[in-house]
């Protein structure tokens, strides 16, 4: 499990708006091919110093390239990194203000305190 | 010395910038009321006529990184950029500029160190919406130099509550003794009960609004012992999945002085959260007395 790798996915999307239309088009190629090429690019490093450990499970791996929010906070991935990406992704297509927010907010209603452990 | 001009706590909610300036049927039906309890919160700040601004917030993971998280960080820059691409697309804020009281960083800097706060410090800042969010409210002109101060509130590991406070309480103790002759403004902001990406979030309220309550209460009243005796960093969890920001306002507790109650409190009971305004003249209220001109909010 890598709570850490999953939010530095998350991460590095929402700050990217190329990759924030990327990984709207084609989850599933955007994980593989971010896991493959970045997952181990230390952040404000030079990129030939690279980290070599760095991989996500499957369950982790399968969430992300399925847009699965809810899977993703089951997993204790920062929900404020899940919300702010989700909210780039998918908010333009609901007519109603906040509208996906408040269905986000409907698909996580099955769980109670306390939740998913998000400490890394 | 310098002296405390105003020492002011708040909540930052990023709607308010798009909520005030949108108009027609995009204007939602609470912006007016909204507008003009910020605009009274902001005439106390105004009246208090401050040089220097001390601000105080957190990153919510734009330049600070979980592969090298600090707990309390002090810019010490002459100039910030602010806001960030996914805060223009999410809030529509708009990119700002500041400049840098680069001397109170560094005094505050070697002050926090010598007192016991392994203080990190960051000479290129670019600062997000828990400033940039007061500036629009209390200084829309931005026209003051900034000592921005960053603590995290927002990836556990977190420090203990008293530490917040205790930090409150010594950058106003390093403000008060920079050798200056100017006007510095302590500016806070935090949150009361949020939730952020779980299933209590965006509803009608804030989702905890008893705790908002006692939450008010303990800041405007100064009771810094007892919401030390009640609020613990599992407890924080409680409220909503995003309440640990109340660990700001703890801080501007701590910097307003325990027992200390504020000379200017209001709220704003909106959807998603509770908004909370309050100030503090640690050296005297401004003439005309905020609190007996009846201007706005509550005397507390």
């Amino acid at each position: 499990m890598s709570k850490y790798l999953v939010n530095k996915f998350l991460y590095t999307i929402d700050r990217d708006p190329e990759l924030v239309e990327r990984y709207r088009a084609d989850p599933r190629g955007t994980v593989e091919w971010w896991e493959a090429e970045r997952a181990n690019a230390i952040l404000n490093v030079h990129s030939r110093e690279r980290s070599s450990w760095l991989t996500f499970d499957d369950a982790e791996r399968e969430a992300l390239a399925t847009h699965d929010y809810v899977k993703l906070f089951e997993l204790g991935a920062h929900p404020f990194l899940t919300l702010t990406l989700c909210i780039a992704l998918f908010e333009r297509d609901y007519d109603e203000p906040l509208a996906f927010q408040k269905l986000y907010a409907r698909n996580l209603s099955h769980f109670t305190m306390p939740y998913p452990d998000i400490a890394t | 010395m310098a002296t405390i001009a105003a020492v002011i706590a708040s909540t930052h909610h990023p709607f308010y910038y798009r909520a005030s300036t949108s108009t027609g049927p995009d204007r939602p039906d609470f912006a007016d009321e909204w507008v003009a309890k910020i605009e009274r919160f902001r005439e106390t700040l105004t009246r208090a006529n401050p040089d220097v601004l001390v601000l105080v917030g957190s990153d919510h993971f734009h330049q600070l990184w979980l592969d090298n998280m600090p707990q309390f960080l002090v810019g010490k820059a002459p100039c910030y950029d602010a806001n960030w691409y996914n805060e223009e697309r999410e809030f529509g804020l708009p990119r700002m500029f500041f400049t840098g009281q680069e001397d109170l960083s560094a005094h505050i800097l070697r002050g926090g160190l010598d007192a016991g706060f392994d203080l990190a410090f960051s000479n290129e800042l670019r600062i997000d919406h828990s400033v940039t969010c007061p500036m629009i409210t209390l200084r829309p002109a931005a026209d003051l130099p900034i000592v921005p101060i960053y603590t995290n509130i927002f990836a556990p590991p977190l420090p203990q509550p008293k530490r917040y406070v205790a930090l409150g309480k010594a950058i106003r103790d390093l403000v008060e003794s920079w050798p200056s002759d100017q006007r510095v403004a302590i500016i806070g902001t935090g949150h009361l009960s949020l939730e952020l990406g779980g299933p209590r979030q965006f509803g009608p309220h804030g989702p905890d609004p008893e705790f908002d309550r006692k939450a008010v209460e303990w800041i405007a009243s100064g009771d810094v012992e007892k919401a030390l005796g009640e609020v613990s960093l599992d407890s924080l969890w409680e409220p909503g999945n995003a309440t640990h920001g109340f660990l700001d306002f703890m801080l501007m507790m701590g910097t307003a002085g325990a027992g200390e109650k504020a000379d200017y409190a209001d709220t704003l009971d909106l959807f998603h959260t509770m908004e909370a305004y309050f100030t503090w003249y640690p050296n005297g209220a401004p003439e005309p007395g905020i609190g007996e001109s009846g201007i706005g909010g509550s005397a507390a």
